[in-house]
């Protein structure tokens, strides 16, 4: 193997006219190092509140749902309505996330709740995000000990807390924010960065859009203002 | 996948008197244009991220080594093995003995486009292995033991009706009398039967949008999901991606994802966009306790430095077929190979041959929507005009149509020859209705040949106006 | 952009379609020239701009007559073609057929930036807003490929057209969708080009105009061909002979009437 890798590498370097040298590799690096930003689209490099409100039309747009909510207090009440509404059971699968335990659950008994990475038997799974990205509505979720992806994937149903402050404009504004806690990723990415804009959806049969292909069928935001 | 571009005419007549087909073609076709130009029009800095991309595409390849050796250190760095593959079969290999390391099974697959170059679910079966695919239209045509005929819908030809057939076929433990008439429940049973693949399999293979030397990531792009379950649940992640893939940052990365879905679907972002950099990291809840990345090379470096090189920008977004008039009336079967459209006419001949694929260059009018559409600009006319003259070096064209073009030229180079003669043929056409033309039966086929005036150009003006001095 | 010097000198590349199947085109494109102040004369030097062999992949040949077509054309202000495919060979190919010959890459660019298709021409070089003609029918215009996308061409005959007594112009839907003439394409995949074909006639039939027009006679040819065959009424014609008031000095594009 490592004979096909010094063969590609030889490869590429004789139909470039060159090889590889120090100042070459410096270059590269200084690159990554410095990772400038490209021409970055106008649309969501407006204020905070701008920001916010351009975060919500984009994810009804692509059909999520958003409810606002004005504080972590809320949120129990706002899930709740949320499954009532939508006829779905009064259970759910929470991330072992340290953001969600503020949430003062016992204000709605009813709710049953579990924490852990998604079962099969799992209708409605609820996390956090680490950023909304305006831009396009989309949500970044980073995975963790304490922020299982299957959740994110297995169930039917993903209900996301995410507070206003977590929106930031474009991906790149999300990138800085992800490299700034790079430490706690040990200085790399962690195993899985989901850029999620709106629930599954497939136009495979006879081009007609259908949600809930593989990944979940609805994506509902709870917004917290505060 | 074994080729039949050689046979396109064949490919294409059959094509055309294909009633489901033509019917899907037309029913497909227009919206993914519409809603291209509206997502495009939509970003007013479109065009603009258009330059970028091709700018930052070519300064990778420019240093695609650097780069592709700074992505294996990072995916080291990070616990996960990177593979170097120069050809197909070496890339099955390495597949073939990560999947018996693990012991595996069933092994599940997102959409990737290099495991149909490579051929893998053939060799996986072989093997004994059980591969799935779990985009919902790569599932139908596994189903149906089909090639895929679209980039990014690659069953987009299969009406409901289809679809429906393929299922009773298959899915086989199911209640026979149940409805399958409304594309909800195709998908609602699809999402079902690879509901339980996705907890079985042991190994899941994905392909890669993108490579980001920054972080050691691979991206994969979808809608459904299912790549993010192929690559969560198994033990194993194979990513399968070929080498010209590789961008340097993060930042250069949102900017080709910019470009993506806008150009494949009109969508502003797929549903699901996603980094994987490593296994699980320890604490981990999910995720594979395996993070490969097979590269492949399979003729991309031999592409380089040559007049080719700009086609390895592709970032696979379909529009070119999307938008090809060709395309639109015979669909992505007639191609013959892995990939169809304006970019199969181009990256076929290099990786199976022009002896096979050479058709493929030839059939386009040169309309140029390809390019105006690509969000990478990659001068898609320009490089078939370069394998037709490759072709023409190789003697590879039909005997009659050189002749045609070399006596075309000869007397072209000759003012007076060629004024005489257009003179005579002017006559002939008149008098006869046709000119003793062997190529000309492809035009009289289907339209009627318009008659000429009875006289040239050139001789009317010399007889009206004197003629030029010169 | 419009022509200060008086009497701009021009040189007029007819194209082999218009010279065989077609010189009313060419004698409109003269016409349309003198009314707008050119002087006009047809170098004999000319022949084929070298598109088919280009298109087959025969640099050779298509350098020799590139270099051909160079030198008939020198010294003229202007060098005009009725024709987008032609006039887009000589303005955005000729250079970079010509780049590593340093005897001609020069000259090449230099009658590139001279040389224009012809209503693109009279619009945008010598600014015409108008022409003087009468032409009572409904018409559609179908966008040849070249002209649109390696010249610009959209906008310029609908301008003019605009201007002719009596036409009422109907949008084609798909105007830019190729008509599959495509030079040897039409000949080397004539299934294909049928369909493609086929599916521009049954748009032309559906706007219910009584002409089409084009400014290409490859594509017209192909077009007139097509709706001909299928015994359709719609007149064909290039769009420098409404343009000139000269529709009624040849019959439309189509077979000889028995």
């Amino acid at each position: 193997m490592s004979q096909s890798r010094s063969q590609i590498l030889a490869g590429i370097a004789t139909a470039l006219g060159r090889t590889p040298d120090d100042a070459r590799r410096a270059a590269a690096r200084a690159r990554i190092a410095g990772h400038a930003r490209n021409l970055v689209p106008a649309r969501a490099q407006v204020d905070a509140e701008a920001q916010v409100r351009l975060f919500v039309q984009m994810a009804l747009e692509v059909s999520a749902t958003v409810a606002r909510v004005p504080s972590l207090d809320a949120v129990p009440d706002a899930v709740a309505e949320y499954l009532a509404g939508h006829n779905l059971p009064a259970e759910l699968r929470l991330a072992p996330d340290p953001a969600l335990d503020p949430i003062p659950w016992q204000r709605r008994p009813t709710l049953t709740l579990s924490r852990g990475r998604a079962r099969d038997a799992d209708a409605v799974s609820l996390t956090g995000a680490f950023a909304g990205i305006a831009e396009t509505g989309t949500l970044m979720l980073v995975s963790g000990a304490e922020r299982p992806t299957t959740l994110n994937f297995l169930p039917d149903t993903h209900i996301v807390v995410l507070t206003a402050a977590q929106i930031v404009g474009t991906y790149e504004d999300a990138w800085d924010r992800l490299r700034a806690q790079s430490a706690a990723f040990e200085g790399g990415l962690p195993r899985t960065v989901n850029l999620i804009t709106g629930p599954s959806r497939t136009g495979d049969i006879e081009q007609t859009i259908q949600l809930g292909a593989h990944g979940p069928r609805r994506l509902h935001i709870v917004l917290v203002e505060e | 996948m074994h080729p039949t571009s050689h046979a396109f005419p064949e490919n294409a007549r059959r094509a055309l008197n294909d009633e489901t087909l033509q019917y899907m073609l037309a029913k497909s076709r227009t919206g993914f244009q519409l809603r291209r130009a509206a997502a495009a029009q939509r970003l007013p800095e479109f065009e603009e991220l258009r330059d970028q991309g091709k700018a930052i595409k070519d300064h990778a390849l420019a240093n695609l080594d650097v780069y592709l050796e700074l992505f294996e250190a990072k995916v080291t760095e990070q616990g996960g093995h990177v593979h170097w593959c120069r050809t197909a079969e070496e890339a099955r290999e390495t597949i073939l003995d990560i999947c018996r390391n693990a012991g595996a099974r069933t092994v599940t697959k997102g959409k990737s486009m290099i495991a149909e170059e490579i051929a893998i679910n053939d060799h996986l079966e072989a093997a004994g292995f059980i591969p799935i695919e779990t985009d919902l239209g790569e599932y139908i045509i596994q189903l149906r033991k089909e090639p895929p005929s679209h980039i990014i819908a690659p069953a987009f030809h299969v009406s409901k009706e289809q679809v429906a057939d393929a299922f009773r076929a298959a899915h086989t433990d199911l209640p026979p009398e149940r409805s399958l008439e409304e594309p909800r429940e195709l998908i609602t049973e699809a999402r079902l039967m690879l509901r339980r693949r996705f907890q079985e399999a042991d190994v899941g293979i994905t392909g890669a949008n993108l490579l980001i030397a920054e972080t050691g990531s691979t991206i994969i792009v979808t809608n459904e999901g299912n790549g993010d379950l192929t690559q969560t649940l198994p033990k194993v992640h194979v990513v399968l991606a070929s080498i010209e893939k590789v961008v340097p940052t993060l930042e250069d990365a949102a900017t080709v994802l910019r470009l993506l879905a806008r150009s494949a679907t009109g969508q502003e972002f797929s549903s699901y966009t996603t980094f994987s950099t490593g296994p699980r990291r320890p604490g981990d809840l999910d995720g594979p306790e395996q993070f490969h990345v097979v590269l492949l090379d399979n003729g991309r470096s031999a592409l380089l430095g040559t007049e080719f090189q700009e086609v390895l920008r592709c970032i696979r977004c379909g529009a070119c077929m999307n938008h090809c008039p060709v395309y639109g009336a015979v669909g992505g079967h007639a191609y013959g190979w892995v990939y169809p459209g304006p970019i199969g006419a181009v990256l076929d001949p290099a990786l199976i041959g022009l002896k096979e694929a050479g058709h493929l260059p030839n059939a386009s009018t040169f309309c140029g929507r390809c390019e105006a559409v690509c969000p990478m600009r990659i001068p898609l006319p320009k490089m078939m005009r370069h394998w037709r003259e490759k072709e023409f070096a190789e003697k590879l064209q039909p005997a009659t149509m050189r002749r045609g073009i070399g006596a075309w030229g000869w007397l072209a180079r000759r003012p007076a020859l060629y004024h005489a003669a257009v003179r005579m043929a002017v006559r002939t056409l008149r008098r006869v209705g046709t000119l003793p033309l062997p190529m000309l039966q492809g035009w009289t086929e289907h339209r009627d040949l318009p008659a000429p005036e009875g006289r040239s150009f050139q001789e009317l003006w010399a007889e009206r106006r004197g003629g030029s001095k010169r | 952009m419009v022509e200060t010097r008086t009497r701009p000198r021009v040189g007029l590349f007819v194209t082999c379609l218009v010279d065989v199947f077609r010189p009313t085109v060419g004698f409109a494109a003269v016409k349309l020239l003198e009314d707008a102040g050119c002087t006009v004369e047809v170098p004999r030097g000319q022949t084929c701009c070298g598109q088919p062999a280009y298109n087959s992949g025969d640099r050779r040949t298509a350098q020799d007559l590139a270099r051909q077509t160079i030198a008939a054309f020198e010294g003229f202000d202007h060098v005009v073609l009725p024709s987008g495919s032609c006039a887009g060979m000589i303005r955005k190919h000729y250079p970079a057929l010509l780049a590593d010959d340093p005897a001609w890459a020069h000259r090449a660019q230099h009658l590139a930036a001279r040389t224009h298709e012809l209503v693109s021409f009279l619009v945008d070089v010598l600014g015409v807003t108008d022409v003087d003609a009468r032409y009572p029918d409904t018409v559609t215009y179908h966008d040849s490929c070249s002209g649109l996308r390696e010249l610009g061409i959209k906008a310029q005959p609908r301008q003019l057209l605009a201007s002719v007594e009596g036409l009422e112009l109907t949008e084609l839907p798909g105007a830019e969708v190729c008509c599959g003439f495509g030079g040897t394409f039409c000949v080397k995949y004539p299934d294909v080009s049928n369909r493609m074909v086929e599916d521009k006639a049954a748009e032309i039939t559906a706007t219910g105009a009584g002409t089409v027009l084009a400014g290409d006679l490859g594509c017209l040819m192909n077009m007139a061909g097509k709706l001909s065959r299928q015994g359709s009424p719609v007149q064909v014609r290039h769009v420098a002979e409404v343009l000139a008031g000269m529709a009624g000095e040849a019959p439309p594009i189509g077979p000889a009437k028995a």
